[in-house]
């Protein structure tokens, strides 16, 4: 289980994150899901390790992640947005060496290195370079980065960002196996197909703040007041996208 | 597994990444390991090329008197094992001095031996010399006035003592004398002084009308000292230029790599490695170790293949302590890995601050003596040279390679090279903006 509790941070002047605060049950699916600039990366950030939080603190099975070298950040595994590869090197390279920063070496390292790569499919090309790669490989690969050192939870920031439907398809299959062997799953998206196919429980973030924090049923019931009653079915019924524009506004956000 | 052993295992494996990369680009491993050896060799060259002898000044007399004293001036300075003289008019010579063929142009003015000889005797009316010279070889200036002087004061003593004009000058004076003007006493004195010359001379040339020999000995005032010189190296081993220019191409390119290095960490950042290396539970320091030590390991390579490579092709020896020499290798490792950390903690976007660095780099190397010997240099300047890490290594260097300097030569080097080691981690560590999560 993963619990974030008060989560604060600022950059400068500009307040970022603001007191937020959820819980990610084991073994379930979580999505957090914002306009861009609304925090969700920050609160991915300050989750793995990379950012200190200015207050709050974030336990992942009640144990705190409170410094660089916590025992905590071995319970993570974190997919950042951008891909975390090195392109010079082959697929084994660099799961060899991200493995290596966990502390894993020898024949387990050689282990886990061929089972991630069975998990994300890419065994066949793990000796070739990594910019040889397509934008879905890729991003399958900087998923496999995150499960060398066996998780129990995985932070993915947007990984299926500019990758074709088949890639996006291969990616869901492979979240979907790992959902199914016990990871807790946190998971920032733009798409609200996403969510809805993959989350148990959305939180919705805007400006630092969470707005709502339910499951799709709860968060659609949210607008389906007495005075807009739900629907049985058909295109007036309430969907995750019209619960977020509800939330969140209609004004662009260019930040 | 040890907290230690894993933090170790981490380093070993972020340092054989950085070596994968490095070895991995073929343009990177020329850059880094051939051209220095290549343009070290150049500048050797150009500096020399191995021989103890350097080559002719290349220069014009335009003898527009045709005296004795002008053609003995002349033959004088074609003498000198230092020049290469021709001899042309006025405008062709000027011509050559403003497109570089020559370096210098001496011009000696019609009456120049009539009025060379009247002043040596009494000090007025002295003829006006030019040397026409190259603006951009300006220490050319100095070395032909002084050989111009020497042969000046030979060539007009000479004749008064020997030649033919010589009595005829003399007498001119005997006669100035007579006329008055000067206190008698000295006068005398004079008088007695010049009638023994005028003697001098009359007898210099009988002597030489009956004996070739005693012409070619002909009297004269000459500079009262031989020349010699003696070049001090270690022991027998001659000064070699290329150890120079290996050092300076060493060192320059050395830092260039360190540049890289510091680039390497701010893209790092803009890919977003650095936030996967950073989730993972390593000490800043261990991430920040890895980076020192790869590219100081890096830095010894390239020094390595620099100087294996200048001794077999150049004959670049350490002459000098070779603990000295490792010291010293060393501790210039650990300042160009400083220095890469340096430019990512207080770099901006990797390109702007690749430009900055490498200029900031080539002013560090030219003003530490890496491109032309730093005594040419004003001296305000050496000494104010002596606060950048690159004047130290290239001397150190220097001096444990052809000047075959001892340990204790090396000692200070290492530890002033350690000294900027520390002032460049300090301030990168202070910098480093570790909660930048993307530039």
């Amino acid at each position: 289980m993963l619990e974030v509790r008060d989560l604060s941070k600022s950059f400068g002047d500009r307040l970022a994150v603001a007191g937020v605060s959820f819980v990610a049950d084991t073994g379930r699916t979580l999505g957090l899901l914002g306009p861009n600039g609304a925090g969700k990366s920050t609160i991915v950030n300050i989750i793995a390790g990379v950012l200190r939080a200015d207050a709050g603190d974030t336990r992942v099975h009640g144990r705190v992640i409170d410094s660089d070298t916590s025992p905590a950040k071995r319970l993570i595994g974190f997919v950042p947005q951008d891909l975390a590869l090195y392109e010079e090197l082959s697929a084994r390279h660099n799961l060899r060496l991200f493995g290596s920063l966990y502390g894993i070496t020898g024949t387990e390292l050689e282990t886990r290195v061929a089972a991630v790569l069975d998990v994300v499919r890419l065994a066949d090309r793990a000796g070739e370079r990594v910019e040889s790669f397509s934008g879905g490989m890729k991003r399958r690969l900087n998923i496999a980065a995150a499960l060398l050192h066996e998780p129990s939870v995985l932070l993915l920031d947007e990984p299926t960002v500019g990758v074709d439907p088949q890639s996006r398809n291969a990616i869901f299959d492979t979240l979907a196996a790992l959902r199914e062997r016990g990871l807790t799953l946190i998971y920032t998206t733009h798409y609200m197909e996403e969510a809805e196919r993959l989350c148990d429980r959305i939180v919705i973030i805007d400006h630092g703040r969470v707005l709502a924090d339910d499951t799709l049923a709860g968060l659609c019931a949210r607008v389906e007041t007495p005075a807009r009653p739900a629907r049985p079915a058909g295109p007036d019924r309430a969907t995750l996208e019209s619960v977020f524009l509800e939330l969140t506004g209609r004004s662009l956000r260019d930040e | 597994m040890s907290r230690s052993t894993g933090r170790l295992g981490a380093i070993r494996a972020l340092v054989s990444v950085d070596l994968a990369l490095f070895f991995r680009d073929r343009r990177s491993v020329i850059l880094n390991l051939v051209t220095p050896l290549v343009i070290a060799g150049l500048f050797g060259m150009v500096f020399g090329g191995g021989k103890s002898t350097p080559g002719k000044l290349a220069i014009v007399v335009i003898d527009q008197d045709g005296s004795s004293i002008s053609q003995a001036v002349t033959t004088g300075l074609a003498a000198e094992k230092t020049l290469q003289v021709t001899t042309m008019d006025e405008a062709a010579a000027r011509e050559l001095v403003r497109k570089g063929k020559v370096r210098a142009a001496v011009l000696l003015p019609p009456g120049f031996g009539e009025a060379a000889g009247r002043a040596f005797l009494r000090s007025t009316g002295k003829p006006r010399v030019d040397v026409l010279y190259d603006p951009s070889q300006p220490y050319t200036l100095p070395m032909v006035q002084g050989l111009l002087t020497q042969q000046v004061f030979t060539a007009v003593t000479q004749e008064l003592f020997g030649g033919s004009d010589g009595t005829r000058l003399i007498d001119e004076s005997l006669a100035d004398l007579d006329a008055g003007g000067t206190d008698p006493a000295t006068a005398t004195d004079l008088r007695e002084l010049l009638q023994r010359a005028r003697r001098l001379n009359q007898r210099s040339r009988a002597d030489a009308a009956n004996s070739a020999d005693a012409a070619a000995r002909r009297g004269g005032l000459s500079v009262p000292f031989e020349l010699g010189d003696a070049p001090v190296t270690s022991g027998s081993t001659p000064y070699n230029p290329y150890a120079h220019a290996v050092a300076g191409m060493g060192v320059q390119f050395i830092l260039m790599m360190g540049i890289e290095a510091g680039v390497a960490l701010l893209l790092l950042r803009r890919r977003g490695l650095w936030l996967r290396l950073k989730a993972a539970p390593l000490a800043r320091g261990t991430l920040l170790s890895a980076r020192v030590i790869s590219a100081a390991l890096l830095s010894l390579i390239m020094l390595a293949v620099l100087y294996i490579g200048s001794g077999l092709l150049f004959g670049v020896r350490i002459n000098g302590s070779l603990a000295g020499f490792l010291g010293i290798a060393a501790a210039f490792a650990l300042t160009t890995a400083a220095f890469g950390l340096l430019i990512a903690a207080v770099g901006g976007t990797p390109e702007a601050t690749r430009g900055l660095a490498i200029f900031a780099t080539l002013v560090m190397v030219l003003l530490g003596g890496g491109w032309v010997p730093s005594f040419l240099f004003p001296a305000w300047l050496q000494q104010a040279s002596l606060v950048l890490p690159t004047s130290w290594a290239i001397g150190g260097l220097e001096a444990m390679t052809w000047r075959g300097l001892g340990i204790g030569e090396a000692l200070p080097v290492i530890a002033a090279l350690l000294g900027f080691t520390a002032t460049f981690l300090l301030i990168a560590v202070w910098r480093f903006r570790w909660d930048s999560v993307r530039d």
